[in-house]
């Protein structure tokens, strides 16, 4: 049998000295959809940038491995151009780096990585129209600068966007649906099905049941005080949606 | 991993292209300024006796001024006695056909050439070597349309009254301490006149090279706009590695009468000096432009990578009723750089406006100070100003200052001033990493970024010139194009 896409052991992590992740082990095979539920300040977004290799974010114990390689080892470039792919819950603003021009350059770089053919400006275009009229979006909008100005809700479309570009293998979509009005979380749901494939995996990271209406996931987690307390199906989403996450905050004090 | 704190380690370790020295044989005039290196100076250059009598003045005023120390910048003291005010290349061609080998052989080095069917077609080059133009290409081509471009010392032989009429009617001998001195001892550089009604059609181009030992560089540019016409120059200057600091003080005067417009771009890249700071060009620039005619327009854009210290201020006064001036400028300093740099915008005729964009990057230990002033003198109704003086950090050893100076005696102006400091941030970083880019090629397209509104200004080769150059001046080679 292959390798799961995704198989973390034990993982415990610290933001500087502060530790967050305290053992969190979680197996994702190629074709599954994931949900990771938790409180604030659980540790959700500090998973997603562990798995992304953003600095100073340090495993202190335990192994990640990406379709059997030791993901850990691997340089934050290299993660992405091997097909991990972060959206992340606050996008960064690049003021006067054209949107398209960077989701070229990062498109070039993946394919140089992979020995594949750069692809033109004119291939490009042709390449990111359909993908933007699916979201919706102007073609103005690939003009400006990279989320330079965008709206909270642009940011997350764009996100978006670039997932649907950069096709990766493994995606962790960090809180993508948050501060989405419901057409533009429709929208969003769909594009993230769209991808959705028996050789791709999804890490869904989200606070609202609601999402779950629209991409149905195959498991459910519940993350805790920087472990996962609980896993489940879709129902498990359900029973968050209605008691919160009271019994597993008490459970984890106990543990 | 690479982090960002190894990008600014890489940052230190800055690389410059230009470094070497060409071998051609120099008749050098010895050391030292007194009134009769000056007169040797003019006897060589064969020059008329009206100047001669303007240089002794000018060296008369400097003897009596002071070495400016407002501003924001440290270095040891110039011995002017120590330094060489005239060099020349022995071997001499008499037109642009018969240029030496040797020169030509340093010329194609860099990049420029010196023939008319050269990479640039499209750009008339004057070339300056130390201290006398060596070749000026497109002469008979521009001369068809009565557009004069020559080098200083011809325009001075074919052309007297025109230089004798404007030479130091925008920046005068007595101006500041570096103005005088070069007003006293300059050697050559490019004059440029536009006759009414012509729109030169193609770049005109200097390019300044210092290439021997303890020499200064004292190079003096003068372009009138005549009425109605409109011209675009560019001007580009490198310098060998050498221990020893070397001076450079030009002057740079520009002048657009009734409608003319006048664009002058700098791309500056004389020799930084190490990474701790040994050796490096100290540049005393006075640039300036009068908007003299209605309708008149000035421009200046410039990028500033190289030279120790840097010390310039391209200025615009607006005299004619609506005229306008500008001012685009993108400069860098790296390792032990110093930069005092920024405009002075002066309006005084009605409905003038102007605009200053500021970019200014610092990494290593690089120390920037952006000096700006806006003058609205009392009369100059309606007149506007935008500014906007951005810095841009790259690492936390490095400085940024700003000091806007705004002096408005008449109610009716507007003015609009905005003001940033950035950092490149480590999430900015990490974002880009995180779509397969490395943490250089982000640091370059951040910078392009930033960089962008100023070298949309530049001329469409010298803007993928500048872009490069700026990479290599922040040691930042890689792989997105
Ligand atoms: N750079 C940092 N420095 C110090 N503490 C940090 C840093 N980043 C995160 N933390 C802390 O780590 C804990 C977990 O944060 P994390 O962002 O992973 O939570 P989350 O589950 O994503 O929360 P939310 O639902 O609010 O997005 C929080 O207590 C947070 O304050
Ligand atoms: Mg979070």
């Amino acid at each position: 049998m292959a390798a799961p896409m995704l198989e973390i052991r034990d993982v415990h992590a610290s933001v500087g000295d502060k530790p967050i992740l305290k053992g969190v082990d979680l197996v994702a095979n190629a074709g599954e959809v994931h949900a990771i539920m938790g409180p604030n300040g659980s540790g959700k977004s500090t998973l997603a940038n562990v798995l992304a290799g953003r600095p100073n974010f340090t495993v202190t114990q335990g192994q990640v491995h990406y379709m059997g390689r030791n993901l850990l080892a691997m340089k934050p470039e290299d993660r992405a151009r091997e097909g991990v792919f972060m959206a992340f819950q606050y996008p960064v603003e690049i003021p006067g780096v054209n949107n398209a021009y960077f989701l070229k350059s990062a498109l070039n770089a993946m394919r140089r990585y992979r020995g594949e053919e750069e692809l033109d400006a004119i291939e490009f275009l042709s390449l990111i129209e359909e993908k933007l009229k699916l979201l919706g979006l102007d073609e103005s909008f690939t003009k400006r600068g990279l989320n330079e100005g965008f709206s909270g809700g642009e940011k997350k479309r764009n996100e978006i966007f670039q997932l649907l570009v950069l096709q990766p293998k493994l995606a962790i979509l960090d809180e993508t649906d948050s501060g989405l009005d419901i057409d533009a979380l429709k929208i969003v749901a769909n594009g993230v099905n769209m991808m959705r494939s028996p050789e791709r995996t999804t890490l869904l990271v989200t606070h609202y049941q609601r999402i779950l209406n629209y991409i149905q996931p195959d498991v459910v987690h519940v993350l805790v005080d920087g472990r996962i307390v609980k896993s489940g199906g879709n129902e498990l989403a359900h029973e968050l949606e209605k008691h919160g996450y009271a019994q597993f905050e008490a459970a984890a004090k106990v543990a | 991993m690479v982090s960002a704190e190894q990008v600014k380690q890489q940052l230190a370790g800055q690389e410059y292209k230009h470094g070497w020295v060409a071998d051609i044989e120099e008749d050098i005039i010895p050391r030292g300024i007194n009134e009769d290196v000056i007169r040797e100076i003019s006897r060589r250059k064969e020059e008329p006796e009206w100047l001669l009598e303007w240089r002794l003045k000018s060296y008369r005023y400097w003897k009596e001024m002071r070495e400016p120390k407002w501003a924001n910048i440290t270095y040891g003291p110039i011995d002017y006695q120590g330094i060489s005010y005239f060099a020349a290349p022995k071997a001499k061609g008499t037109g642009p056909k018969e240029i030496p080998p040797e020169i030509k052989a340093m010329y194609d080095k860099l990049g420029i050439p010196l023939e008319e069917q050269g990479l640039l077609a499209g750009v008339a080059v004057d070339a300056v070597l130390d201290s006398v133009s060596v070749a000026t290409t497109f002469k008979d081509k521009l001369a068809e349309l009565g557009i004069i471009f020559s080098s200083f010392s011809e325009a001075v032989k074919e052309h007297p009254d025109l230089v004798r009429k404007w030479l130091g009617f925008v920046v005068p001998q007595n101006d500041n301490f570096f103005a005088a001195l070069n007003s006293a001892v300059f050697s050559d550089g490019s004059f440029a006149y536009i006759p009414p009604g012509v729109r030169c059609p193609m770049e005109l181009s200097t390019y300044f090279r210092i290439n021997a030992e303890n020499t200064g560089q004292f190079e003096r540019t003068l372009i009138i706009a005549d009425k109605g016409s409109y011209v675009s120059y560019l001007e580009g200057c490198t310098a060998p590695m050498r221990d020893e600091h070397q001076l450079h003080a030009a002057v740079v005067e520009l002048i657009a009468l009734d409608d003319a417009e006048l664009k002058y771009s700098t791309i500056q890249n004389w020799y930084p000096g190490d990474k701790d700071g040994k050796g490096g060009i100290y540049n005393f620039v006075t640039k300036r432009g009068r908007a003299v005619g209605r309708n008149s327009k000035i421009s200046w854009t410039q990028v500033e990578t190289g030279s120790a210290i840097t010390w310039k201020y391209p200025s615009v006064i607006m005299e004619g009723d609506n005229s306008q001036g500008e001012f685009y400028g993108v400069a860098v300093v790296n390792n032990r750089q110093q930069a005092d740099t920024g405009t002075k915008m002066t309006h005084i005729g009605k409905n003038t406006r102007s605009t200053i964009i500021s970019k200014g990057i610092s990494s290593g230990f690089g120390q920037q100070t952006y000096r700006g002033a806006v003058k609205i003198l009392r009369g100059a109704t309606g007149a506007r100003n935008y500014s906007q003086c951005d810095s841009l950090l790259i690492g936390d050893k490095c400085g940024a200052h700003t000091f806007p100076y705004i002096e408005v005696m008449d109610p009716s102006a507007q003015m609009e001033h905005e003001a940033s400091t950035s950092k490149i941030g480590e999430d900015q970083l990490f974002y880009c990493q995180q779509r397969g880019i490395t943490p250089e090629d982000a640091t370059n397209m951040i910078v392009n970024g930033f960089c962008k509104k100023v070298f949309n200004n530049l001329p469409m080769e010298f803007a993928v010139e500048a872009q490069k150059l700026i990479v290599v001046s922040l040691n930042l080679e890689g792989t997105v194009g």
